[in-house]
């Protein structure tokens, strides 16, 4: 086997994942989109982080 | 069975110039479809994060591999390279998050006692599979066979471990400490700097003489980092995206999210809910192992073999996986979200992390010859 054929596999993947997603996910709307660049745009950053901290335990 | 034993190479053939323009334009393509469809900071996005799977490959950096080297053969530069793309994003870092607090967030999180764990457990995993959470992106996409089998797992542990974050967290954790303005970042320097100085007196000598493809990684990853932060209002993060494709998994297939305080906090909800397109770090991720596979394809066309591993070796790299993603859960992120960007923006957490997970890789590393996946050392 060699290399070529592993990231053909990871693509795939890649792919799939990217089908599924569009097929359950909310359709997207560029219009209702964040501006480019978050620096001056007025707006808090609400994306997730693997460094937020977690909602306490209910 | 050899842990390197491979079939002979056959001739690496790298494309021509008519394929390279064409890939080029396909990438655009792709760059220019998701800034259209899902909205143009997306689409910078994807091309940041192309650009850190370009820069990683290209100029043969990354994470693991130095501290590897620092470890077993005192060789203190790709350490020290590290530091200085640190001490960079941060000089560009704490202005920034100063003057705009409102738009932009640093990596800040609590340090606790499942924090300090997942970070050791983190850094006998990389080191297991040579590949952190940056490393294991960017291998699976170059077409390395060990970074392509742990990435499905590292995603499963990562959605896993940020099911049962809040439980850990509960388990002892501190407020978060964030360093911050003029004198946060002269405590952050003269820690990048102290440390430098610790690997530069403990390694061999001629330590301090980096590699020119150091200089050009350095440069261009605390550049990308620092137009991160300014686009996407967070820095460079990794695991949260591995765990959110889990997570949109596990929701299609009909799975209920709801008994995790993690999954089902709104702002994560909404997340699983939305397209993968519109999330900074899956955009990052997707961008990382397509610029390293662009890469790995310019230079050679991927032609070379995949080397062969023994059972042992397999079943390593899966668990590896899987314990790389839950561990970097718990620990606040991996060596880009804790160590590189939370250093970088000032979180005490990163610093706690570095220790921690330098400490789990001198473990790794003896761990990695009795799996199978090199000579016995």
């Amino acid at each position: 086997m060699i290399r070529r054929n592993v990231t053909l596999l990871v693509a795939l993947g890649v792919a799939g994942l990217l089908a599924l997603d569009h097929a359950h996910s909310q359709p997207l709307n560029p219009y209702t989109a964040p501006p480019m660049l978050a620096l001056g745009s007025g707006l808090a950053a609400t994306g997730g982080h693997c460094a937020a901290p977690p909602p306490p335990v209910q | 069975m050899s842990s390197t034993t491979a079939a002979p190479a056959p001739q690496d053939t790298a494309p021509g110039g008519l394929s390279r323009g064409l890939m080029i334009l396909f990438v655009l393509a792709l760059v220019l479809a998701v800034a259209l469809f899902a909205g143009p900071r997306f689409g910078v996005v994807l091309l940041i994060g192309l650009g850190f799977g370009l820069a990683l490959e290209g100029f043969r950096f990354g994470f693991t591999g130095p501290w590897r080297r620092m470890i077993l053969e005192r060789d203190a530069s790709g350490l020290i390279a590290q530091l200085i793309c640190i001490a960079i994003v941060a000089l560009a870092a704490f202005p920034l998050l100063a003057a705009n607090g409102a738009e932009l967030k640093g990596a800040h999180a609590p340090v606790g006692l499942a924090m300090i764990g997942g970070a050791f457990v983190f850094g006998a995993a990389m080191q297991v599979v040579l590949g952190c959470g940056s490393g294991t992106l960017v291998n699976a996409g170059s077409g390395n066979a060990v970074g392509a089998v742990a990435l499905p797992f590292f995603a499963i542990g990562s959605f896993g471990g940020a099911y049962h974050l809040s439980w850990w967290t509960s388990l002892g954790s501190l407020p978060v400490v964030a360093l911050e303005g003029t004198q946060g970042l002269m405590i952050t320097l003269s820690g990048l700097a102290a440390v430098a100085g610790l690997a530069l007196l403990i390694g061999v000598k001629g330590s301090h003489r980096l590699p020119r493809r150091y200089w050009g990684a350095i440069l261009v990853l605390a550049g990308l980092a620092i137009l991160h932060l300014m686009v996407a209002g967070q820095p460079w993060g990794v695991v949260y995206g591995l765990g959110l494709w889990v997570a949109k998994g596990v929701v299609a297939m009909g799975g209920d999210l709801s008994g995790s305080t993690f999954w089902a906090a709104p702002g994560n909800a909404a997340q699983v809910q939305a397209s993968l397109l519109t999330d900074i770090t899956s955009l990052t991720d997707l961008g990382l192992i397509g610029g390293a596979a662009l890469v790995a394809w310019w230079r050679s066309g991927l032609a070379s073999p995949v080397g062969k591993l023994p059972a042992r070796a397999w079943a390593a790299v899966i668990i590896a996986g899987l314990v790389l993603g839950y561990s970097s859960r718990l620990a606040f992120g991996c060596n880009i979200g804790a160590f590189f960007s939370g250093i970088g923006t000032g979180s005490a957490h990163g610093w706690v992390w570095f220790i921690a997970a330098f400490a789990g890789s001198w473990v790794g590393i003896r761990l990695r010859p009795m799996l199978g996946l090199e000579a016995t050392r």
